[in-house]
């Protein structure tokens, strides 16, 4: 008789050897100290180049999507600055893709992979557009498909944003295990994961992470051949990392070594990720700081033993936006630049547009990606629906912006101004993390030069802190 | 009540934890309800509404659990005009 105990512990428990048979990855290869691994090593022995990743995204309708420049938005940001500022801001389409969003990029390789080894299928735990991709790479590698997303509160109901990437999935061909509000989405993909066979699409593998690094890639060449310099900033939506970091890591393989990396996320403190009532309170449901904070300062949180995805590594610079911020900004890219296009890409054209702002005429921003719009996704469907659950939403000052109560649509482009967070107090949020891990009295040469490497700083700024993490 | 007939494209639920079996340490509204999931497939026999049945997912696999809707579908919208939106990015704004 099958007496497999599938109790939460029990399943939990046996993470490491669900992982290592649902990936083909054994991370003890990695692994130097409760915190320290060799991640260039792990990425690198993905095997593929980047040669590889362009011919296979190319075979399944990933890449090479056109890069805009925004005129008119440019033009208006130009007469609220300062004479001689205002940054030309540039998007990157990647609605373009198959499935309408970047996170193809990270589906591709996944699937190529899965197909490679002779998995039967792919599994994900996502809420975002990455399900979709999933679905949409896993139909064209002839692989099946399980989707397994966190959809409706305990009274049933669902944000639009999530109930519409739910149907995509379905769309696309995927079973879609839909759950209530809860962080046992994780102990699903791994009973899903153990039942099945499939493979482990996450997010956060080494093949996740490598996919983005072409849309780095592409950004320098486009930007090189168009304005005859590299992109002075490129501004990425964050909420896991992978966006971030492969973005980052394709710019750096181009050779941009002075391209500033921003980071931006809608500001939603206050509101409990894990909450039954607090999930449909929200008209964003990524790209925001619930996961980008927590997701920045302790990337190994996730479903796979190391994370490929590890935003300080390569983040100069971290924005917070107010969602009326978002709203504002994405109907002036409706109306004034004639496209339509969905939440994600939007985060971070809000921050383009103070960055802009306060850089010169001369220099060049890049927004570094779309997603589609439609129905459940589209910013009034998001608005309306806010307005139902009690949200209250009004023009204004966006200051007065509090996530989960109100929402304050700008009256004016001069309020479209974000906040600027504080790295140093994300790297020491970081720092206390990894003392959890192993204690800093046992912290050794290897964890503190990864370290450093981990936060962009030097090993002498770790040592520094260390004093006060005893 | 009616019996739902085999084959019929349907969305079941199933109880997957109950709030004791929860995972620890989640807010209190949170820990206070079982983990559902719901799932659609194939009905593979008659069964009726709110009762057990099984199904086959559209990649084939079997489940069990309580029949919940027959024939699921999606009614997410554009939502109700917000008229804050409305004048963004015109003349009469700009």
């Amino acid at each position: 008789m099958n007496t497999i105990d599938n109790s939460y512990t029990a399943v939990m428990g046996r993470k490491n050897e669900i992982m290592k048979a649902s990936l083909g990855i054994d991370y003890d290869d990695f692994i130097l100290s409760p915190v320290a691994f060799d991640y260039e090593r792990m990425m690198q022995q993905t095997g593929y180049s980047h040669a590889d990743i362009v011919r296979i995204q190319g075979e399944t309708k990933v890449g090479n999507t056109p890069l805009y420049e925004l005129r008119n938005l440019t033009a208006a940001v130009r007469r609220i600055s300062e004479p001689g500022k205002g940054a030309v801001i540039l998007v990157k389409d990647e609605a373009a893709n198959a499935s309408g969003s970047f996170k193809a990029r990270r589906a591709s390789i996944s699937a190529y992979e899965a197909a490679r080894k002779g998995y039967k299928g792919m599994i994900a735990a996502t809420s975002g557009n990455y399900g979709a991709a999933v679905a949409s790479q896993a139909a064209q590698r002839s692989l099946k498909c399980i989707i397994v997303q966190e959809v409706f509160d305990n009274r049933g109901v669902g944000q639009p944003e999530i109930v519409e990437k739910g149907r995509a999935c379905e769309a696309y061909g995927a079973e879609v295990l839909k759950m209530s509000v809860g962080p046992e989405l994780f102990y699903m993909l791994l009973l899903t994961l153990e039942e099945t066979g499939f493979f482990n699409a996450s997010l956060y593998t080494p093949f996740g992470v490598r996919g983005i690094e072409t849309l780095g890639l592409e950004i320098a060449s486009g930007v090189r051949e168009r304005y005859g310099k590299d992109p002075d900033v490129v501004v990425i939506t964050h909420a896991g990392g992978g966006n971030l970091t492969g973005t980052a890591r394709g710019l750096l393989a181009a050779g941009c070594d002075h391209t500033r990396i921003v980071a931006c996320s809608v500001d939603l403190s206050g509101l409990h990720m894990a909450s039954d009532g607090d999930f449909n309170r929200k008209s964003f449901t990524t790209g925001h700081t619930g996961f980008g904070v927590p997701f920045a300062t302790w990337p190994d949180r996730v479903d796979v033993p190391r994370n490929a995805a590890r935003s300080l590594r390569y983040m100069d610079e971290y924005q917070l936006v107010t969602q009326g911020e978002v709203f504002y900004v994405t109907e002036l890219l409706t109306k004034m630049e004639g496209l339509e296009r969905g939440p994600a890409g939007n985060i971070s054209l809000t921050a383009a547009v103070t960055l802009a702002r306060q850089m010169d005429q001369d220099q060049v921003v890049v927004v570094q990606e779309t997603e589609y719009t439609g129905a459940g996704k589209h910013h009034n469907s998001q608005l309306s629906f806010a307005r139902e659950n009690g949200i209250e939403v009004r023009r204004g000052d966006p200051r007065d912006n509090v996530p989960g109560k109100a929402i304050v649509i700008p009256e004016r482009l001069e309020q479209v101004w974000g906040m600027v967070q504080d790295m140093d107090r994300l790297r020491l949020s970081y720092l206390k993390n990894a003392a959890r891990q192993l204690p800093v009295g046992s912290w050794t040469e290897i964890d503190v030069s990864f370290l450093a490497s981990d936060l962009k700083v030097t090993q002498d700024w770790v040592r520094q802190k260390m004093p006060d993490l005893l | 009540m009616a019996q739902i007939q085999a084959g019929t494209w349907v969305e079941i639920e199933q109880v997957i934890l109950t709030p004791e079996q929860r995972a620890p340490s989640l807010p209190e509204d949170t820990r206070k309800v079982p983990y559902v999931m719901r799932v659609s497939g194939f009905l593979l026999e008659p069964a009726e509404l709110g009762g057990d049945s099984r199904i086959r997912t559209i990649i084939g696999r079997e489940m069990s659990g309580v029949l919940k809707t027959v024939n699921p579908s999606y009614s997410h919208s554009f939502g109700s005009t917000v008229p804050e939106l409305l004048k963004i990015g015109t003349q009469a704004d700009l």
